[in-house]
């Protein structure tokens, strides 16, 4: 099958990539931009290691074609915190052993981080709930919930701090 | 000293040592999607591998045809066993002493067997490729059921074994026969059972499930003609071993091989074992003289590599009137699939089922295990468990329950009156065990107070008329478990896998400025190796935790060590540790007595220095004696801290708990809730609480999947049912409950610092917890065994069975 190129933006710059009609984003990411973060853990859209954000959506990278993504917005876990300045939620997460053998973490965190935009003030059952597309075999999901409403008790009063 | 000097507290707070909840030293990359797995490994040239699979369960392979796979672009060479054969590696050695076809030799025996491989450019082309290649099956007859395939007209499975009556383990009674593997007194035990005043027999199966850690099995092979190395990194849960292996079977010396498992996405027993993908992509690189990647997808790993249990244990329980267990006698039929690749120690070819009598002192006792070949995929790993123990914990578990039906007795007091005593240990069983330690006694009361139990009874009862006065569709169930587990296999004279003895190992180094590396033979897939047994050496050395690095995984630089898995780690790897940071103190002693001008006898150990005797004042920290092991010369003493410690266990240890589950269930959806899981751990001594608790939730998670409906389920025609997330249960966070833990600590009497590790016993004893909260919710009802996963449809059958639908 033929090659295309396609300009995508990920993490804020603008990639050209070249890639066949029927190539998966996941693949994408990580084999042509390096982007290991996200991960394969089923590539039938079940397990979300692979979630990443589309234009404000959280997404599950093998569940679409590099080629309708061109022009979208993609963040992936290694745009949402540096290691100077981690992302709150990944604070959390070490706090609270939100993560095992991490493999399932940096699509948790990007999920999560979509989450708490879409429910600033998540219950316990939201949370629950919201991020039930991802799987984890290790945590048995107690501290992930832990994680995530610490996070979103600390982005709130910083939040009320700045107003 | 000054006062500004830091008090003896904050010198042992300040080490983050034993007991500290220290948080992970893992944490920062894995949240940042910084680790490093095997997947995102990208070598120069890099070439991609993916195996053609058979459709069928069995059936004989006429004829390969490769001429139009060969010529898809990107594909490279496509292997079938013909090519392997001249090399001798088209079968491979299995752990437990069968042979495995590493591609389809004449036929295959299970769907999903690996029949050719392409190589290819990339994942897209070597799918490509997969597709193109033209494969002429003659189907035969299949079997998945073990007890049709010990009928004399049974199908012949393995036509290799034709005639081969004599196997790994002792004689094959028949074609598809494996082995026989018995423990205990049969004759004694039949005449307890004739001669017992209640007796209860019962059928309790395990079904087949998969250990399915979120990243699959994969590798990445690379053959560097110019040096003659070849390097391979994978998901292996015992890099050593694979490396001894990989020797044996393909004659390239073992220091012209470096295995390197990086970081791992969980492992659960999936990743122990060696698989046809890793010796076609070393054959591939060897061939091509490029590095090639095998990365298994979900069906594949679901279908083909590593299942576990798979028992059929038919039991008789023996007991007075009053409720005093007499004896026990159990025969397992054990369907290993189509070639027998369980990962056991060699002389175990059950594993540890023979701690089956449980936390029961039970005089007399009898087991049988027979191994049979079915038209299933190889695997039978110890998920999430000790060797079968987890089989075993169900077993025992499940015939008490059963017991307690027959006597009208309460379970939670029949445990009771029949646990072994505090004053017993150490306890020699009936099946040939000496356990170390344990106070049963102390932990059941502790749980069943803590859930309050006597109410439960009392609200489950009131429930129960209420039911049947027709004010309420739901039911209560308590789910009782106390499980003993057997860990840390083991002492190299009665443990082995492929002939090497299960030692583990650690090497320290400490560097002249007072920090240090340490090596194990082990490997984390999650545990928290870099945090814990920096931990351990830190309150044995006394450098802080945060000074000390943990390598593990990379065969050229780790001292040999078996792997992870089985508990292992801590009991094994985790006294290793602590005996090389004896080893570095026991010279730290002398150094510090040459540097103090005083007799070697005449300074103490305290915390992180050695002092005086009598004289606090006068010290040397173990930092100081860092850079004087490097910068002074000292008679007598060679330069330098270094120690390396090979630790061979002198018994197994044996973690226990107390599990009490309490479910709610609706006898109309066969849906359930949990209402309260309460779960009380002795692993000994605790080295961080809060891994402990990760480990407990995780396990618990795992077993409630595995209870509740998880299984890897075939059809009359051997095709797998459940080969993907869709249809393997897997819970979300939204099924998943919120779980409590408690401990009591019984340190391990030979451990170095008493632990027994931990991160098995949720799955040992969630299961039975679960399941017997579906059963107990039933008991009132007529309900005696019912077989798992209870799914919702099961649920709702057992409910219709009893005639409860009305
Ligand atoms: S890999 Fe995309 S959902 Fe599992
Ligand atoms: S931490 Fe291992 S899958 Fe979630």
């Amino acid at each position: 099958m033929g090659k295309q190129h396609y300009q995508i933006n990920v993490n804020g710059e603008t990639k050209d990539v070249l890639a066949e009609p029927r190539e998966l984003l996941i693949h994408t990411l990580r084999e042509q931009l390096d982007l290991t973060g996200p991960h394969i853990g089923c590539e039938t859209s079940h397990c979300g290691a692979c979630t990443v954000d589309i234009d404000g959506k959280s997404v599950k990278s093998c569940t679409v074609f590099t080629a309708q993504v061109a022009g979208k917005e993609i963040t992936t876990i290694e745009g949402l915190g540096t290691p100077d300045e981690m992302h709150v939620l990944q604070e959390k997460f070490r706090e609270h052993h939100g993560l095992q053998c991490g493999y399932c973490t940096p699509g948790m965190i990007t999920r999560a981080h979509r989450l708490l935009q879409e429910n600033p003030n998540p219950t316990e059952e939201d949370v629950r709930f919201g991020m039930s597309g991802n799987l984890c075999r290790c945590t048995g999901y107690q501290n992930i919930v832990k994680s995530i409403l610490a996070a979103a008790a600390e982005m709130n009063a910083s939040k009320e701090a700045a107003e | 000293m000054n006062d500004m000097a830091p008090s003896r507290e904050e010198r042992i707070e300040g080490l983050k040592g034993l007991g500290s909840s220290r948080k992970r030293v893992e944490d920062a990359r894995f949240t940042q999607g910084k680790g490093n797995y095997v997947d995102d490994i990208k070598l120069p040239g890099m070439l991609f591998g993916d195996f053609v699979r058979s459709p069928f369960a069995h059936a004989r392979v006429k004829a390969i045809n490769t001429e139009a796979a060969m010529s898809v672009p990107g594909v490279l060479a496509v292997l079938t066993a013909k090519d392997l054969e001249p090399l001798g590696l088209h079968w491979m050695p299995t752990l437990a002493g069968d042979k495995q076809m590493v591609l389809a030799d004449g036929k295959v025996l299970f769907q999903g067997q690996e029949v050719a491989y392409v190589v290819a450019t990339d994942r897209y082309a070597a799918a490509d490729g997969c597709e193109a290649v033209e494969v002429e099956y003659e189907e035969l007859p299949v079997v998945v059921d073990p007890f049709k395939a010990l009928e004399d007209d049974a199908p012949v499975l393995r036509e290799d074994l034709e005639g081969k009556m004599e196997g790994a383990h002792g004689p094959r009674k028949h074609h598809n026969h494996i082995f026989t593997w018995e423990a205990g007194e049969k004759e004694a035990t039949e005449q307890v059972l004739g001669s017992a005043e209640v007796v209860a027999e019962e059928m309790v199966y395990y079904h087949r499930t998969h250990p399915c850690p979120l990243e699959p099995c994969g590798c990445v092979a690379s053959m560097d003609k110019v040096n003659g190395k070849l390097t391979i990194w994978g998901t292996f849960q015992a890099p050593h071993a694979i490396r001894t292996v990989v020797s044996l079977i393909s004659g390239i010396e073992e220091h012209n091989i470096r295995v390197i498992s990086p970081d791992i996405g969980g492992g659960f027993g999936n990743k122990v074992g060696a698989y046809p993908g890793y010796i076609c992509s070393a054959v591939a690189s060897i061939v091509t003289g490029k590095p090639v990647k095998w990365i298994e997808d979900r069906m594949d790993n679901l279908m083909t590599t590593a299942f576990a249990r798979d028992y059929w244990m038919k039991g008789k329980i023996a007991a007075t009137k009053e409720g005093k267990i007499t004896g026990l006698w159990c025969h397992t039929t054990a369907d290993h699939g189509g070639f027998d690749a369980c990962a056991d120690p060699t002389k175990f070819p059950a594993g540890f089922m023979n701690i089956c009598t449980g936390s029961y002192d039970i005089p007399t006792a009898y087991l049988a295990v027979d191994g049979v070949y079915t038209n299933k995929a190889p695997g039978g790993v110890a998920y999430r468990c000790s060797f079968r123990v987890t089989e075993a914990a169900y077993f025992i578990e499940r015939m008490i329950e059963v017991l307690a039906i027959e006597l009208g007795m309460d379970a939670a007091e029949l445990r009771r009156i029949n646990f072994i005593k505090k004053e017993q240990f150490p306890y020699q069983s009936a099946l040939g065990w000496e356990y170390d330690s344990g106070d049963y006694h102390t932990a059941w009361d502790k749980a069943l107070d803590a859930v309050g139990y006597d109410e439960l009874r009392k609200e489950q009862a009131e429930r129960v008329e209420a039911f049947k006065r027709g004010e309420t569709r739901k039911l209560l169930g308590i789910g009782l478990t106390h499980f003993t587990e057997i860990v840390g296999a083991g002492p190299v004279k009665n443990c082995d896998i492929l002939g090497l003895g299960m030692f583990d190992s650690c090497e320290i180094r400490i560097h002249p400025t007072g920090s240090a590396i340490a090596r194990l033979g082990t490997i984390s897939q999650g545990q928290g190796h870099a945090t814990t047994f920096a931990q351990i050496l830190a309150s044995e050395i006394g450098l802080p935790a945060d000074s000390i690095t943990v390598e593990e995984g990379d065969t050229d630089t780790a001292p040999y060590g078996l792997g992870t898995y089985g508990s292992r780690s801590t009991p094994v790897a985790g006294a290793a540790t602590a005996m090389a940071g004896r080893k570095i103190r026991a010279k730290a002693q002398m150094i510090a007595a040459y540097l103090l001008e005083v007799h070697d006898d005449d300074v103490e150990w305290d915390v992180d220095r050695f002092v005086v005797k009598g004289n606090p004042e006068r010290f040397k920290t173990m930092k100081e004696i860092a850079f004087a092991s490097y910068n002074q010369a000292i008679p007598g003493i060679e330069p330098g801290l270094e120690a390396v410690s090979y630790y061979d266990p002198p018994n197994m240890t044996y973690p226990f708990g107390a599990y009490i589950c309490v479910m709610e269930i609706d006898v109309d959806t066969g849906t359930h809730e949990i209402r309260q899981f309460y779960a009380l751990d002795d692993c000994g001594t605790r080295i961080n609480p809060m891994i402990i608790e990760g480990q407990v939730h995780g396990g618990l998670t795992e077993a409630l999947a595995i209870a509740m409906g998880q299984e890897i389920a075939y059809d009359e025609m051997g095709n797998v049912k459940t080969g993907t997330l869709m249809d393997f249960f897997i819970p979300t966070a939204w099924e998943t409950p919120n779980y409590t833990t408690d401990y009591t600590t019984t340190p391990s009497p030979h451990h170095p610092i008493g632990a027994k590790g931990v991160g098995e016993s949720p799955n040992v004893g969630g299961v039975p917890a679960f399941s017997n909260a579906v059963h107990d919710a039933f008991r009132a009802f007529g309900l005696r065994q019912s077989h798992m996963p209870h799914d919702h449809w099961r649920i709702w059958k057992i409910a219709n069975s009893l005639g409860l639908h009305g």
